[in-house]
Parts: structure tokens; sequence; C-alpha cells
């Protein structure tokens, strides 16, 4: 988890010039790093590239925008390291 | 091509699924209405329409590769290089390249040559959605059988 993280918030700091001092786990992406989602399109390339895997996004826009999935679930950064772990060891097996 | 349509592209000459590769053709009018502009005494193809150009490129090669089913949408360039001046009557070739295929995204690479020379390269991003008018479906259509697909340029 802390590695994924830390992967992350340098992702998110070269992207978006937002300090990394001020990128932590409860950091909602959108509502406190206030990355748009063009911004977010560059993150999750970059999220893609490092670890291999292929970032939903289409999906988890869907649900969020549906209601079915809370934004916080997928765009907290301590649940985004989750779900990318996730998809990590999926794609591993 | 036809500038004032914004109508940047001849034909598809290759479409590799496997590489996701498009390689096309156009010829950059003689006369236009933007050389007027672009510029007077000295005409020449302006740098953002010669980015259009490598962008509707990378979209008709996103869109075959996706059996037409969604619109790329231009989302972002980067590093967009103009390397030589393209000038009216130039033959351009150009090419495209999905470099990497995201969830609802796609970064993709193009470049145009003129004589084997590359005279503009560019990086760029596309959302890909559905169509939000079925007369923007249709139009793409219709310009995906003008240019060669639906056809025989398929399977080069």
């Amino acid at each position: 988890m802390s590695s994924t993280f830390e992967t992350i918030a340098g992702i998110i700091a070269s992207t978006s010039d937002i300090p990394i001092e001020q990128i932590t786990p409860d950091s909602h992406v959108m509502k406190d790093l206030e990355i748009d989602s063009l911004a977010f399109l560059d993150i999750t390339f970059e999220i893609d590239r490092r670890f291999g895997i292929e970032v939903p996004l289409d999906r988890w826009l869907e649900q969020v925008n549906d209601g079915s999935v809370k934004s916080e679930d997928y765009f907290v950064l301590r649940n985004l390291c989750a779900q990318i772990d996730n998809l990590r060891a999926a794609a591993a097996t | 091509m036809l500038l004032e349509k914004f109508q940047m592209l001849d034909r598809i000459d290759g479409f590799n699924p496997e590489r996701s590769l498009l390689t096309a053709s156009a010829t950059v009018p003689k006369h236009s209405p933007v050389f007027e502009g672009h510029f007077p005494g000295h005409a020449l193809m302006p740098g953002v329409l010669l980015l259009e150009t490598m962008a509707q490129a990378s979209g008709y090669l996103l869109m075959a590769l996706d059996g037409f089913a969604r619109m790329p949408f231009f989302a972002n360039v980067k590093a967009a290089n103009f390397r030589a001046f393209v000038l009216p009557g130039d033959e351009l070739a150009i090419e495209a390249e999905r470099d990497h295929a995201g969830s609802g995204f796609a970064v993709m690479s193009a470049q145009i040559r003129r004589g084997g020379q590359r005279v503009c390269d560019a990086q760029m991003t596309f959302r890909l959605v559905p169509f939000p008018a079925a007369a923007l479906e249709n139009h793409v259509r219709a310009e995906g059988q003008r240019l060669g697909f639906f056809g025989p340029a398929q399977a080069r």
C-alpha cells in the first residue's frame, strides 16, 4: 500500500504541479486536490503504464455518476491505491 | 484536403489493427482562402491544421479499431513539433499509431512526412465516448467510407 501510494503521489505531483507534501492517503483526487477529468486522464495513463494494468476508469465514472458507488470509494487516494493493488494482483494471476 | 471544411485526409492507404497503425495521404490544396491570411505573399499550411490532420488520422485509427462504435474527441496534445514549412501543393503522408489503450481514452502518436522527410509530429490523447448525435455518427461514417474504410483499405 505504501509503495503504491508513493508511486501514485509521485505521478500526481509530476503531472499536476501539486506539491507532493499536500498529497495524503486521505486526499480526494477531485475534491481536495482539484484535479479535473482531463488531468486525471494523464494520471491514469501513467498509472496504467507504471503498473501494467488498465484502470477501468470508464466503469468507475459510470458507477459514480449513476450513484451506485461513492466517488470516495475510487478517488480518495487510500481507496484508489487499494483498487490498484487489486488490479495488479488480478493481472499477476 | 478541403481546409475550409476541415476535411484533412484524402484517403486511407493502410490500416494494421495488429500494430494499431494507420497510414493516410493528403495533398495540400494549391488555393484556399486560408492562405489569404496565412500568410499574404507567403502561403504556408498552418501548424494547427497539420495538428488537426494528425488528429484526424489518429481519430480514424481509433474508430477503425473500435468498429466505429465511439467518437474520439481530442483531449490533449503534448510535444507537437513543426519541423519544416508545408506549402500549397505539397503531398503528405500521415502515420498514426496507438501508444496506449486506456479505459475510455487512448494515447496516440502521429507524424506527417513529405517526400520521406518528417515535417511534424505530436503525441495526443483522445477521449472515447458514445456518439453524441446521430448526424455526427452519420457524417463520420460517410467520411470513413470516402477515405476507404468499409472497403479494401481495411484489409491492408
